[in-house]
C-alpha cells in the first residue's frame, strides 16, 4: 500500500498532488511529503518491520513510493556497532557507530537514491540525474544501472579523477562542467528545467530526502526499539539532519518507540559551516558561504535545509559544532585506529565533533550516543595520505629487525 | 528556467532566486533599481530583512539578457545570488 498522499509546502502549508516538483509555486518554499499516518498505524508494527527485508525497504510504509517494485541494491540496514574502544577513550560507555560505509555504493546516499530512483520510475522518467562531487554521483549511477535507466552525472571539471571513476564505472554520461561551483549549480538548475529528467535533488527532492529517515528507523530498531539520548550527524544541506529527527518523531507518533528525548547535534567543517555560524550567532538566518574544506562531501555553501536544521536543534535541545581540517584528518585516523572503520572526511568531521561534545560534558557517561558514519574512506584517501610510512627494508631478516628496532617496535 | 518568446522575438524567462544582503546594502533599494534600470519585473514571495542582515526570495521576469545583466549588477553590488532550492551540487 502507498501511504504518501500529497506534497505540502513547509512554509505556507499549501498542498499539491504527488508530482515531480520540489518548490511551492506560491511562496517558493520547499515541499515535503504528506503521509496518512492513521492508515500506517493500522498496518505497521514492530513485528511487521522485523519480518521485512534487511534493507531500507523494511520501512516501505513510511517511504513515498507506490506499490510497484523498488529500485533496490539492498541499501541500508547497515551495522550499528558499539564503540568499545573509542567510547571509553572519550569517557562514554554507550557510544555507537552507525556504519553506512558499507552501503552498495559505499555511502548513505544509496538510501536517498533508492527512493528517488523508485519514484522516478513510477513517474515515468527514463533518466536519472544529479550534480555531485562524489558520493551522490556513485549512488545515482549505480541505481540507474540497476533500474535500466539512463543516467547523467554533472561534475565540476576539476574534480579529482579517482572520484569520477566511482560513478563512471556504472555507465552514466558524465558531464564535466568547466566553471565555478556557482556555475555548475546554475547550469544544473537550467538543465532540470529544460530536460524531462528526474534530477534527484531538484524535481524529485521531496521524495529523495525521505530516504534519510531510514537512518533514524534503523538505529531505533537496532537499539532495541528506543531512541538514542544523543545523535551526532555530519551536515551539508541539513536534509539528513532534519530527516533523522523526523524519522525518530514518526516512530514515536506511531507508537513504535517511547518518547523521543534525543538531542540532535550536528558537525560541520570550519571551511563550510554556515549552519554552525548561525547557531553560534543565535540567529535562524543562515548566510551562504564559499566552501573551502577538505570535507568535500559536506561542502554546501548554501544549505537548502539550513533553517530547518536550526529548528531541529532548537526542538531537540541539540547543538552545532565546527571542526578544522586538521581535526578532520585526526578524526578519520582515530576512528580507524580505535574501531577499525575507515570513514571518509565526513566521518572525520563527526568524530572530531564528538570529541568536542564529549570533552565539554554535554554527553553523560552512560547516555546512549549514536554517531553517523556516512561514507567510506576509500573515497577520500588523499585526506590521510600521510599515514603511509612503511618500513623500507631489504628482503632479509636482518634488515627487517634493524628497521623494526629503529622504529621502536610495531 | 521557463522560457517564452515575446512579440519582438526576445527570450523571456522567469527566474527564481534568493538574494542575501550584506549589512551595508540592507537599506538600499536594490530590488527597485533592478526593476527600474534593467526592465525586470520583480515579484517577492518571501523575505526576512532585519537591521543588519536580510534575504529575499523572489521571481524575476524579463528578457533573458536583461536578467543576466541585472544579476551581474546585483552581484557586483555585493548581494549574494543563489538558487531558491539551495545548492544543487552535493557530495
Amino acid at each position: 500500500m502507498a501511504y504518501a498522499t500529497a506534497l505540502r509546502c513547509r512554509e505556507c502549508g499549501r498542498e499539491y498532488e504527488k508530482q515531480p516538483i520540489s518548490i511551492c509555486e506560491w511562496c517558493f518554499g520547499p515541499l515535503e511529503v504528506v503521509y496518512d499516518y492513521v492508515a500506517i498505524r493500522k498496518v505497521m508494527n514492530r513485528e511487521s518491520i522485523e519480518a521485512g527485508p534487511p534493507t531500507v525497504w523494511r520501512y516501505r510504509d513510511l517511504m513515498p513510493v507506490g506499490d510497484g517494485p523498488a529500485v533496490d541494491l539492498h541499501a541500508g540496514f547497515t551495522p550499528l556497532i558499539k564503540a568499545d574502544n573509542l567510547g571509553p577513550m572519550l569517557g562514554l560507555e554507550n557510544l555507537y557507530l552507525k556504519n553506512d560505509c558499507v552501503n552498495p555504493s559505499y555511502s548513505f546516499k544509496d538510501r536517498v537514491v533508492t527512493v528517488a530512483a523508485t519514484v522516478a520510475r513510477e513517474f515515468g522518467f527514463d533518466t536519472l540525474a544529479c550534480a555531485s562531487t562524489g558520493n551522490l554521483a556513485g549512488a545515482v549511477a549505480a541505481h540507474a544501472a540497476k533500474a535500466g535507466m539512463k543516467a547523467a552525472v554533472f561534475i565540476p571539471a576539476d574534480l579529482e579523477h579517482v572520484k569520477v571513476v566511482g560513478a563512471a564505472v556504472y555507465g552514466p554520461t558524465v558531464v564535466a562542467v568547466k566553471g565555478s561551483y556557482d556555475d555548475v549549480n546554475r547550469l544544473c538548475s537550467e538543465v532540470a528545467d529544460s530536460f524531462n529528467w528526474a534530477f534527484v535533488n531538484i524535481n524529485v527532492r521531496p521524495f529523495y530526502a525521505e530516504g534519510s529517515k531510514t537512518l533514524a528507523y534503523e538505529v531505533a530498531e537496532q537499539l532495541g526499539w528506543r531512541a538514542p539520548d544523543h545523535t551526532i550527524v555530519p551536515v551539508a544541506s541539513g536534509s539528513l539532519f532534519t530527516k533523522v529527527w523526523k524519522g525518530l518523531k514518526e516512530f514515536e507518533d506511531l507508537g513504535l518507540i517511547g518518547e523521543v528525548k534525543t538531542r540532535m547535534h550536528m558537525a560541520q567543517a570550519f571551511g563550510c559551516s554556515p549552519i554552525v555560524t548561525a547557531y553560534s550567532e543565535g540567529t535562524m538566518d543562515v548566510r551562504p558561504v564559499r566552501p573551502n574544506t577538505i570535507a568535500k562531501s559536506l561542502a554546501i555553501g548554501n544549505p537548502a535545509d539550513g533553517f530547518y536544521a536550526l529548528k531541529t536543534i532548537k526542538e531537540s535541545q541539540g547543538s552545532a559544532t565546527a571542526v578544522s581540517d586538521e581535526e578532520i584528518v585526526e578524526g578519520i585516523k582515530l576512528l580507524a585506529r580505535t574501531e577499525g572503520i575507515f570513514g571518509e572526511t565526513a566521518a572525520g568531521v563527526v568524530v572530531a565533533g564528538l570529541q568536542k561534545l564529549a570533552a565539554s560534558g554535554v554527553i553523560g557517561r552512560d547516555e546512549v550516543t549514536v554517531v553517523y558514519i556516512t561514507g567510506n574512506g576509500l573515497k577520500t584517501q588523499e585526506a590521510v595520505e600521510e599515514v603511509v610510512q612503511p618500513l623500507m627494508i631489504q628482503p632479509t631478516l636482518v634488515s627487517f629487525k634493524q628497521a623494526l628496532e629503529a622504529r621502536g617496535g610495531l | 528556467m521557463p522560457r517564452e518568446i515575446d512579440e519582438a522575438g526576445e527570450v523571456i524567462v522567469k527566474h527564481k532566486v534568493k538574494f542575501t544582503f550584506p549589512t551595508q546594502l540592507v537599506q538600499e533599494p536594490v530590488i527597485y533599481l533592478l526593476g527600474k534600470d534593467f526592465g525586470i519585473v520583480t515579484n517577492i514571495r518571501r523575505a526576512d530583512v532585519g537591521e543588519d542582515r536580510g534575504w529575499v526570495v523572489l521571481e524575476l521576469d524579463g528578457e533573458e539578457q536583461s536578467i543576466e545583466r541585472g544579476l551581474d549588477w546585483v552581484k557586483e553590488r555585493g548581494v549574494r545570488v543563489d538558487p531558491v532550492g539551495g545548492d544543487i551540487v552535493e557530495g
